[in-house]
């Protein structure tokens, strides 16, 4: 039976993938294939990567091209990826976040006809396209709301890893709120110096109750994963939150009272669509209010905290900020 | 005024911090004192810490997390002790492997059942968490700072696993120094074969050890996820398993100087967290850097200068076997 079996089977089979194979590469060689890589929070952070996952999302649903992607566990995962997805065919391969910059860097010297997208970072090679936000200036309207709101004339800031990115949102932040109110005092506490310090609710909500304890009742957090401890600290102790890059006001209706968002998500979407028409381009894009990159979240979860005079106001800032008129600091490291 | 307020608050954070840390260290001083090492600590409060996050969501109990947790915890334990105890395996060995399959199935679990990347759902509602109690007569004391503040930061205004853990350092304390069944724990860490002689079993002692090891880790892991924090995210114990050992040593493996060395540990963290930004008299503001790592560095100091001789029970890390 089985010697019988075998002889019959075997060539067939054989040719099926042969048959295969020769179809896939024939696919791989002509489709657009993009693909995306994750940053350590995970495409579900409810923050920073999930905005860039449905960036990507929604260009799978506009266009019905499919995607790939990968969620980095470890750094040493990164190049890999990115190689990976190069040496596979990816016509374009989106990074997000500035840790993936050396890793791109490097696949991207190796495939100089493959291209990439950074966000939130620089890497100055022909090939590859850096996404910047000018997250000072949605950072200065949360500001602006946290002062209009606050009681006590305090209010605080926890950063995730203490880089400049992060610094950016925090002195963006500060701003915003001594320019509602001078006086304000703005506590800036910073998680930590590794990447650990993105994926720690628990430190964030201690941080967090350090400041409420010092007085402050609406806290900002720039922090990814570590910023869902702050917001429940906020929330347990009955003050406001503001959250960061995504749209965070669903997570606690009623305590959040606005979101800092990137739109990570429309970043993505353009860099894929634009890879696909041909219109790519390498170089470097600075995001802010006017390009509408970043902006302040005010929806039915939040509606009651943010007033028509507190919209009015910060509304008539953006303005300010797009024309010119507000300068709002970037921070820069020394 | 401001500084007593500053400093109580500080005191209340070093018992909130300390509570993880105590309960898991008083886990490993009785699988220590029965002669396994505990380096399991942190797997299996990260599996209590992801069972009971995920039970609680789904139930809408965090008494059935805490169930869970240590449920969980128990089987790791377990898993443990019939790898050591049993087949005399290498203790080390088998509590990494735990460490490292725990820090890979939670998040894969996680993201299986509730598909929102390695983490539980938010816990939201009040039933699903062990939220701070409210002593009795609370804003009361609150108008009167000294000592009212005191009383409504340091004793009122936890949550129920921290008085648990409270009171668990004298209990632990009476059952290894004052109940039969602790002369009989600590004598199979010192010498298995005396306790073997006088024909009580070696392998039933640390069997109930490592189960009791595995209960307290399933509190510490359920207060992480369901009372400290509202979910489970990856790698949320961040080493809190090792520093518990590190207190474990440097509290010579007994209750009350286990509980001195995590206060001292979360006070560090605590305070770090208070100094960051707040320039301080004489030398301004201290860089985020510094201060960030001063629980490291007083660890180190402390570990290495302060501690004295700390004599380990004799047979610790020495599988048992009677042919010998």
């Amino acid at each position: 039976m089985a010697l019988r079996y075998f002889p019959m089977t075997l060539p067939r089979s054989f040719r099926a993938i042969a048959a295969l194979i020769g179809l896939s590469a024939g696919v791989r060689a002509a489709e657009f294939s993009p693909a995306i890589v994750y940053d350590m929070g995970g495409k579900f952070d409810r923050s920073f990567n999930q905005s860039a996952y449905n960036g990507a999302e929604k260009f799978k649903k506009d266009t019905g091209i499919a995607y790939r992607e990968f969620e980095v566990t470890n750094a040493a995962q990164r190049e890999q990826a990115f190689t990976q997805f190069a040496r596979r065919g990816a016509t374009i391969i989106v990074g997000t976040g500035f840790t993936q910059a050396s890793a791109i860097e490097k696949v991207a010297k190796q495939f100089p006809n493959v291209k990439f997208a950074i966000i939130d970072a620089v890497v100055d090679l022909p090939n590859v396209l850096s996404i910047n936000f000018r997250e000072q200036e949605s950072s200065f309207l949360c500001g602006m709301a946290a002062a209009l709101v606050s009681k006590t004339g305090k209010i605080g800031f926890v950063g995730g890893m203490d880089i400049p990115l992060i610094r950016k949102f925090g002195l963006g932040y500060a701003e915003g709120a001594k320019y509602v109110n001078s006086s304000m005092e703005v506590f800036q506490n910073m998680t930590g110096t590794t990447p650990a310090a993105w994926n720690d609710p628990t430190k964030g909500a201690e941080l967090a109750k350090s400041q409420f304890g010092r007085g402050a009742d609406v806290v900002f957090h720039a922090a990814g994963g570590t910023g869902l401890g702050v917001m429940q600290a906020a929330k347990d102790a009955g003050l406001l939150s503001i959250g960061c890059d995504s749209n965070q006001n669903y997570i606690h209706p009623g305590s959040v009272l606005t979101s800092a968002v990137k739109r990570v998500d429309n970043a993505v979407y353009k860099v894929f669509t634009d890879a696909k028409n041909g219109t790519w381009k390498g170089g470097q894009i600075y995001l802010g209010l006017a390009e509408q990159g970043v902006d302040f979240a005010l929806d039915e979860n939040n509606r009651k905290l943010i007033t028509p005079e507190i919209e009015a106001k910060l509304d008539a800032a953006k303005a300010d900020i797009i024309a010119g008129k507000i300068k709002v600091t970037e921070y820069k490291a020394q | 005024m401001e500084t007593y307020t500053l400093i109580v608050l500080t005191l209340a954070a070093t018992i909130r911090v300390a509570t993880p840390l105590l309960l898991a260290a008083l886990a490993g001083m009785f699988s220590e004192r029965s002669g396994v090492v505990d380096l399991g600590l942190e797997g299996k409060m990260l599996g209590a810490a992801f069972a009971s996050a995920a039970v609680s969501a789904v139930t809408g109990s965090a008494w059935a997390g805490l169930g869970a947790g240590v449920a969980a915890a128990v089987v790791l334990a377990l898993l443990i002790a019939f790898a050591t105890i049993t087949h005399r395996g290498d203790q080390v060995v088998a509590a990494v492997a735990i460490n490292i399959m725990v820090a890979g199935l939670g998040p894969t679990l996680a993201l299986a059942w509730f598909n929102i990347g390695g983490q539980t759902p938010q816990l939201d509602l009040p039933g699903q968490r062990f939220l701070a109690l409210v002593w009795p007569w609370e804003h009361v004391a609150r108008e009167h700072p000294f000592p009212g503040l005191l009383y409504a930061e340091l004793l009122s205004g936890h949550n129920l696993v921290v008085y648990f853990a409270a009171a668990l350092v004298p209990f632990s304390a009476w059952v290894l120094y004052r109940t039969r069944f602790g002369l009989r724990l600590r004598a199979v860490g010192e010498n298995p074969l005396a306790v073997d002689t006088a024909g009580i079993s070696v392998a039933g002692l640390r069997y109930q050890a490592v189960v009791i090891s595995g209960m307290l880790c399933g509190v510490a892991g359920t207060y992480l996820s369901t009372a400290a924090s509202a979910g489970f995210t990856r790698d949320m114990t961040a080493g809190k398993g090792y520093l518990a050992l590190a207190a474990l040593i440097f509290g010579k493996w007994k209750p009350y100087p286990t509980l001195g060395a995590c206060l001292l540990f979360a006070f560090t963290d605590a305070l770090a967290v208070r100094l960051q930004g707040t320039p301080l008299p004489i030398v301004g503001v201290i860089p985020v850097q510094f201060i960030l790592a001063l629980p490291y560095v007083l660890t180190v100091l402390l570990l290495a200068g302060f501690v004295g001789k700390a004599v380990a029970p004799a047979a610790i890390g020495v599988p048992y076997s009677k042919e010998k």
